[in-house]
C-alpha cells in the first residue's frame, strides 16, 4: 500500500518561498491564498532566540478533521493518503477550515481549497511509471522548486524510498502530534545519534 | 472573486443564538401551562431564523441540501436532519398540542448537535474543549426557560428557569477553568454577574411580578447570546504552530 508523504528538513530550509511562489504558479491560487507557506518561526528569549523557517500546508492526515466534520462528503481521503476536496460537491460551509488544526483550508469563490500534493502530477506520473519524489514530472511543485533540498516527496511505507531514508536516517516529528490527527508531512530536525 | 474566508462570522454565531435559543424554548415549552402553540411557534421561528443565517454564509446556497450527505461522522449534517425532524414535530405540536414532548426531545437533539458542532472544531481550542458542550446545552436550555416565562409564570417554569440558570453559571466556570479565554471574560462577567445573579434575584421577585420574570429573562437571554457571540466569533483563534524541537544545524 502507498503513503504518499512529504519531508521537510528544517536544517536546510531558509525560507526563500520559492516553494511558495511554485505552488502558486502550479494551481493558480489567488491572491491571500498559500497552499503552501513557510513559517518565519523565532523561537526562545533573548539572548538565546534561535530562527526556523517551517514549510506547512494540508497534511494530509491519517485521520482528517476535516473529512470527519466536512458534511456534503465534499472532503475525501484517498487509498494513498491524499486528502482531497470535490468543489462540485462542497457547499463552501467552511467547518472545515475551523476543524483543521493546521489552519490549511481556504474558502475562496465559494468553496474550500487546500493543497492537494499536485495529485494531479502524481497520478499522471505515476500512469507513465514515474516514482514521484524522484521523477519531477510526478512531483509536486513545491518539492520540485525547493533550491536548498528541504522538502522531499515519497511513499512512506515502501521502506527504500527516498523519504523512508530520511525518516530513518534522521529525528523527525510531525506538527501538533498530541491532537491524533496523523500528519502525513514530517519535519527532520537532527541526526540520528 | 470573493475574499478567502478561514473564519465562521456573526451569522453561523446567528444559528448558535437564536437556533440554541429556539430549541431551549420548545424544550421548554413542555412546562408551559396551559399548553399554548404560541411558545412552538417563536421556537420554530427562531430556529429557522438561525438557519436561514447560517445558510446565508455557505458559498454554495444552491447546494445547502449537500449538508445531509455525510451523517455518519459530521455533526453539521447530524443537526441538519434534527432540524428535518423537528419542524414537522413543532408543526404538529401547535396543531394538536399533544406532541410538544415528542418536539422538545427533537429540540434537545437538535442543541445537543449544536455543541458537538464547536467540539468536533480541533484546528480551535476553545471549541474543541469537551467543556464546550455543556456550556452550550445549558446556554441554550436556560434561553429558552427564559424566553417560555414570556408566554408563562408559573412556579414550576420559574424554578426550572432558575435551576437552567444555574446550571450554565457551572457550565461556564467550567468551561472558563479549563480554557481561560480572555476574549471570552467580559461576556462570561456578564453571564454572572447579570445573566445568573440579576436574573436569579429577579426570577424570586417575579413569582408575583411578571414584568420582573421578564426581565428576569431579558438578562438571562442577552447575556447566553452575547456569550455565543463572542464563542463563535471572537474566540475562534487557531492554535498556531509550534516545534517541538528545534533544528540542529551544522556540527554538535
Amino acid at each position: 500500500m502507498t503513503r504518499w508523504a512529504m519531508v521537510a528538513d528544517l536544517r536546510r530550509c531558509v525560507g526563500c518561498q520559492t516553494c511558495t511562489a511554485a505552488c502558486k504558479q502550479a494551481n493558480g491560487t489567488p491572491p491571500g491564498v498559500q497552499w503552501r507557506r513557510v513559517l518565519d518561526l523565532e523561537v526562545g528569549e533573548y539572548p538565546a532566540v534561535k530562527r526556523a523557517f517551517v514549510p506547512v500546508g494540508c497534511m494530509h492526515c491519517d485521520d482528517p478533521p476535516c473529512m470527519h466534520v466536512c458534511p456534503s462528503t465534499a472532503t475525501r481521503k484517498r487509498s494513498d493518503g491524499i486528502v482531497t476536496i470535490d468543489p462540485e460537491l462542497c457547499i463552501g460551509c467552511a467547518y472545515c477550515a475551523v476543524a483543521c488544526p493546521y489552519e490549511a483550508r481556504y474558502k475562496v469563490d465559494g468553496v474550500a481549497t487546500k493543497c492537494t500534493f499536485c495529485v494531479e502530477r502524481i497520478d499522471a506520473g505515476t500512469a507513465k511509471g514515474l516514482t514521484p519524489g524522484v521523477d519531477p514530472e510526478a512531483t509536486p511543485a513545491c518539492v520540485n522548486s525547493c533550491i536548498a533540498k528541504a522538502l522531499h516527496f515519497g511513499d512512506a511505507e515502501d521502506p527504500a524510498s527516498n523519504v523512508s531514508r530520511l525518516l530513518a536516517e534522521n529525528q523527525h516529528f510531525r506538527m501538533s502530534e498530541s491532537l491524533g490527527t496523523g500528519p502525513g508531512f514530517y519535519y527532520l530536525w537532527d541526526k540520528v545519534p | 472573486m470573493s475574499r478567502p474566508q478561514r473564519h465562521w462570522d456573526a451569522r453561523a454565531a446567528l444559528n448558535f443564538m437564536l437556533g440554541g435559543s429556539g430549541a431551549g424554548l420548545m424544550a421548554a415549552a413542555a412546562l408551559v401551562e396551559p399548553p399554548s402553540p404560541w411558545p412552538l411557534a417563536c421556537a420554530a421561528a427562531l430556529i429557522a431564523i438561525g438557519l436561514t443565517a447560517v445558510w446565508l454564509e455557505i458559498g454554495k446556497k444552491s447546494r445547502a441540501l449537500h449538508v445531509l450527505f455525510n451523517p455518519y461522522t459530521s455533526w453539521m449534517a447530524r443537526e441538519s436532519l434534527a432540524a428535518l425532524l423537528l419542524f414537522p414535530l413543532a408543526l404538529g405540536s401547535i396543531l394538536t398540542l399533544r406532541l410538544i414532548p415528542a418536539a422538545a426531545m427533537a429540540a434537545l437533539v437538535f442543541l445537543w448537535c449544536q455543541a458537538r458542532i464547536l467540539r468536533a472544531s480541533r484546528g480551535i481550542p476553545a471549541w474543541r474543549a469537551p467543556q464546550v458542550v455543556p456550556l452550550v446545552m445549558c446556554t441554550g436550555f436556560a434561553e429558552g426557560a427564559g424566553l417560555a416565562l414570556f408566554f408563562s409564570q408559573a412556579p414550576l417554569l420559574l424554578a426550572v428557569f432558575a435551576l437552567a440558570v444555574a446550571a450554565r453559571a457551572w457550565a461556564w466556570l467550567s468551561y472558563d477553568a479549563a480554557t481561560k479565554s480572555a476574549v471570552l471574560a467580559p461576556a462570561g462577567k456578564s453571564l454572572l454577574a447579570i445573566g445568573t445573579a440579576g436574573a436569579l434575584a429577579c426570577a424570586v421577585v417575579g413569582i408575583d411580578s411578571a414584568a420582573f420574570a421578564w426581565l428576569a429573562a431579558a438578562a438571562a437571554v442577552s447575556t447566553g447570546w452575547w456569550l455565543k457571540f463572542a464563542l463563535v466569533t471572537r474566540a475562534s483563534v487557531y492554535q498556531g504552530f509550534s516545534l517541538p524541537h528545534l533544528p540542529v544545524r551544522g556540527a554538535r
